[in-house]
C-alpha cells in the first residue's frame, strides 16, 4: 500500500512523516523545504506500508512545477493523509476537497491543533469529521501528540462520495463548513506576531535584519574559534602530536608509508596543517578546522529555519534580488549555500522559472562559498589577519551582485514575481533543532570525510609518483601569469574538484604570501564546483545549462583571480 | 460601495483593511491567488509595504502572504472607511 502525505506547503507534513517512519528528514518553518519526494515506511498490523512526503501545494489545479509533481504524484497513491493547518482551515480544506473529489480514501490530520487554543480558535472536531465524511484526527507533530491516533485511523479511512465542484462551488462549500465548525474569539496579538509583523516593514525590518545576520555571524565565529582553540587544537596538539611523532619514528622517519601516512615533518616536528599526511593533515582538517565551523554555521541556520524569519529576509531582499534576476525566495538556497552548495542547488526548485533556477544556482556555485571551504578560508587567510578575509569575501559579493547582474540581462525569459506564504515566528523546541544539527553534522561526518581521506590520499600518492609536476609545468603559464600563483597551486586547483577544503589546505605549505593565498581561495571558490556539486548541477539543470554554468564559473575565475592579481600584487 | 471608493492593494496604506473586490489579468494569477486564500470577497489587511516597489505583505484569516508589487497593484480592495 502506498500512503501519500499531502497538504498545503508548511502545515507539517515532514515532522509528521519523520514521526510516522522514524526516517529523520530536514523540517523547517517555511513553505517549500521539501523540494523532492522522500518515502518511508510503516508497519501496520501484519502489513507494511509505503509512505511518501509529498511537497506542499495549496491546489490540485497545478500553478507550479512543485504542485503539477503532487497531482502527478496523486494517482500512484492508495490512500491520503491530508495534513490540514487547524490554524487556517478555510485555505487548507480547499485542497482537501479537491482531495476529496478524487475518490482516494483519506484521513485527515488536524495538525498544530495546540495552536488553536492560543489563537482563539475553536473546532468542532466531530462535526468537522461527519461533515467531511472521513476520520478527523487532532496532531501536535512537533510533540508527538495524536501520531499514536492518526495510524490507528488510517485503517478507518474512507472515501466519501464528493461531488466534482467548481472552483466558487468548492469555496462555498469550504466556507459553509468553516461556518458550522469553527467559532473564533477575538484577542490580541501575541509578542511574536508583533514581531513578526516588523521584521516585514521596511525600516524596522531592515533594523532587524541587519541585526539577525550581524548576531549569526558573530555566533557562528565564537562557537567556531572556542571549539578549536579550546577543545581540538589542544587535543590534536598535546594528545595526537606526540603519537604521530612516534609513530613517524616507528615507520623510520621517511620511505613510501611514511609520506602518505604522516607526511612532511617539518623542523623535525608534526604541522597539522602543512605535513599532509592521512592521519595528521587528513584528520586535522575535516576534525578541528572544518567540523567546528559545520556545527557552528548549521545550528545557527537551523534556528533561523525554524523560528521562521528565513521567508522575512526574503521580503525584505526581494527588490535587490530582482536586480538579478532572481526573486527574494532564492536567498533561502542562497543561505543553504553558505552550508552546502549541494542542498543549496537542490533547492532552488522552490523557484518557478528554469531561468530563475539556472542563475540561482549558477551564482551560488560561484559566489557562494560552503562552510567547509570558509572554515579553512578563516584558517589559512585569517592567519594573515582579518583584513585579508574580508578581501576575500568582499570579492565574493561583489562578483555574486555584478555576475547576477550580466545573467539577468543575458538569460533569456523574465523573472516571476515572489508570492510566498510567511510563517508564524515559532520557539523551535531545543530537541528539535539538535536534531536537526545532529542530521546535518552526520551528513557531514558520512559523505565528507571519506572524500577528504581519499583526496588526501590521492594527493600523496600522485605526489611520489610525480604525476603533478607534469600536469603543473602543462598548465602553469595560466596560473602563474593570470593568477600569480606558483606553478604547484594547480596540483590544489585540480584537487579542489575532489574538496575545496582540502584544496585550500595544499596551498599551506607553498609559503604563499598573503595576498596570493586571497588569489587562491577567491579561484578556489569561484572555479569548478566539487565533484558533489557538480553531479547535483548536472541532475537539476540538465547537460547543456550545467555546460553553460561552468562557463561561466570558468571563464569568472579566471577574470576575476586575474584582476585581484594586478590589483594586489 | 461604489466603485469609487476602490483602490488597488498596492495603494493601500499599512494597518488598513478592506475587502477584496476583484483580481484583474490573467486567470491564472486569480487562481494562483485564490489558492492561497486571497479572493473576491476576503477580508484582509496590509500588513507593510516596501522601498521602491517591493512586495506588499498582507493578512488573510491568520496567514500572512507575501505579493510581488506588479501583482498588488492587480489586487483591487474595497477598504473599509477609515478616518486616516
Amino acid at each position: 500500500m502506498k500512503i501519500l502525505l499531502m497538504g498545503n506547503p508548511n502545515v507539517g507534513k515532514s515532522v509528521i512523516f519523520s514521526r510516522l517512519t522514524g526516517v529523520q528528514v530536514i523540517a523547517s518553518n517555511y513553505p517549500g523545504t521539501t523540494v523532492s519526494y522522500t518515502q518511508g515506511f510503516i508497519k501496520l498490523g501484519e502489513e507494511t506500508a509505503e509512505i511518501i512526503d509529498v511537497p506542499g501545494t495549496y491546489t490540485l489545479e497545478p500553478t507550479s512545477d512543485a504542485e503539477e509533481i503532487a497531482s502527478k504524484m496523486l494517482n500512484t497513491g492508495d490512500l491520503v493523509i491530508n495534513v490540514v493547518d487547524a490554524t487556517n482551515l478555510e485555505r487548507n480544506l480547499y485542497l482537501t476537497f479537491q482531495l476529496l473529489e478524487r475518490n482516494i480514501p483519506m484521513v485527515v490530520a488536524l495538525n498544530m491543533w495546540d495552536d488553536t487554543e492560543h489563537q482563539g480558535i475553536h473546532i468542532d472536531l466531530s462535526q468537522l469529521q461527519e461533515l467531511l465524511g472521513v476520520p478527523v484526527i487532532p496532531t501536535v507533530a512537533v510533540t508527538g501528540q495524536g501520531i499514536k491516533e492518526l495510524v490507528t485511523a488510517i485503517s478507518r479511512a474512507t472515501s466519501p462520495d464528493m461531488p466534482l465542484r467548481s472552483h466558487d462551488e468548492r469555496w462555498a462549500a469550504v466556507g459553509s463548513i468553516v461556518e458550522q465548525v469553527q467559532r473564533v474569539t477575538h484577542r490580541h496579538h501575541t509578542w511574536l506576531e508583533r514581531l513578526g509583523d516588523a521584521s516585514v516593514r521596511p525600516v524596522t525590518g531592515g533594523i532587524i535584519a541587519l541585526a539577525v545576520l550581524a548576531i549569526a555571524f558573530l555566533v557562528i565565529r565564537f562557537i567556531g574559534e572556542s571549539l578549536i582553540g579550546y577543545a581540538l587544537d589542544p587535543l590534536f596538539e598535546n594528545l595526537w602530536a606526540p603519537v604521530m611523532l612516534r609513530f613517524s619514528d616507528f615507520l623510520g622517519g621517511t620511505g613510501f608509508l611514511h609520506d602518505i601516512l604522516i607526511g612532511q615533518l617539518i623542523g623535525g616536528e608534526v604541522n597539522f596543517v602543512e605535513s599532509f599526511g592521512l592521519l595528521t593533515t587528513g584528520l586535522y582538517v575535516p576534525f578541528a578546522m572544518v567540523l567546528p565551523y559545520i556545527l557552528s554555521f548549521y545550528l545557527i541556520l537551523g534556528l533561523l529555519e525554524d523560528v521562521g524569519y528565513l521567508p522575512r529576509l526574503a521580503v525584505l531582499m526581494d527588490t535587490i534580488m530582482h536586480r538579478l534576476g532572481l526573486h527574494g525566495y532564492a536567498i533561502i538556497p542562497t543561505m543553504l549555500g553558505l552550508g552546502c552548495n549541494v542542498p543549496a542547488v537542490l533547492a532552488t526548485r522552490i523557484l518557478e522559472s528554469r531561468r530563475e533556477r539556472f542563475i540561482a544556482a549558477t551564482l551560488i556555485s560561484i559566489a557562494i562559498p560552503c562552510a567547509a571551504l570558509q572554515a579553512m578560508i578563516i584558517g589559512l587567510v585569517g592567519h594573515h589577519g582579518g583584513q585579508y578575509v574580508a578581501i576575500v569575501y568582499g570579492t565574493l559579493f561583489i562578483v555574486w551582485i555584478i555576475l547576477g547582474f550580466i545573467l539577468n540581462r543575458v538569460a533569456r525569459g523574465f523573472s516571476p514575481e515572489l508570492l510566498i506564504e510567511i510563517p508564524h515566528y515559532r520557539l523551535p523546541p531545543w530537541k528539535t533543532i539538535m536534531q536537526k544539527l545532529w542530521m546535518r553534522v552526520y551528513g557531514f561526518l558520512r559523505e565528507a570525510i571519506p572524500i577528504i581521506l581519499a583526496a588526501v590520499l590521492v594527493i600523496n600518492i600522485l605526489l611520489v609518483f610525480g604525476v603533478f609536476d607534469a600536469i603543473a609545468s602543462f598548465a602553469a603559464p595560466v596560473v602563474t601569469t593570470v593568477l600569480g600563483l606558483p606553478k604547484e597551486a594547480v596540483t590544489a586547483l585540480i584537487i579542489g574538484f575532489l574538496r575545496k577544503d582540502v584544496a585550500l589546505g595544499m596551498l599551506a605549505p607553498l609559503a604563499l604570501t598573503a595576498e596570493q593565498l586571497v588569489i587562491g581561495s577567491v579561484v578556489l571558490a569561484m572555479f569548478f564546483p566539487c565533484i558533489a556539486t557538480f553531479v547535483v548541477l548536472y541532475r537539476e539543470l540538465g547537460v547543456v545549462n550545467m555546460l553553460k554554468s561552468m562557463g561561466v564559473m570558468i571563464i569568472a575565475a579566471l577574470l576575476v583571480g586575474g584582476a585581484l592579481n594586478l590589483i594586489l600584487q | 460601495m461604489s466603485d469609487e471608493k476602490q483602490m488597488t492593494l498596492a495603494q493601500m496604506h499599512p494597518g488598513q483593511s478592506g475587502k477584496v473586490a476583484q483580481i484583474q489579468g490573467g486567470h491564472g494569477l486569480a487562481e494562483r491567488l485564490s489558492a492561497m486564500g486571497i479572493r473576491p470577497g476576503k477580508r484582509i489587511t496590509k500588513v507593510s509595504s516596501q522601498f521602491m516597489r517591493g512586495p506588499v505583505a498582507i493578512q488573510v484569516d491568520r496567514a500572512r502572504v507575501a505579493i510581488g508589487f506588479g501583482m498588488a497593484k492587480r489586487i483591487i480592495v474595497e477598504p473599509d472607511y477609515t478616518i486616516q
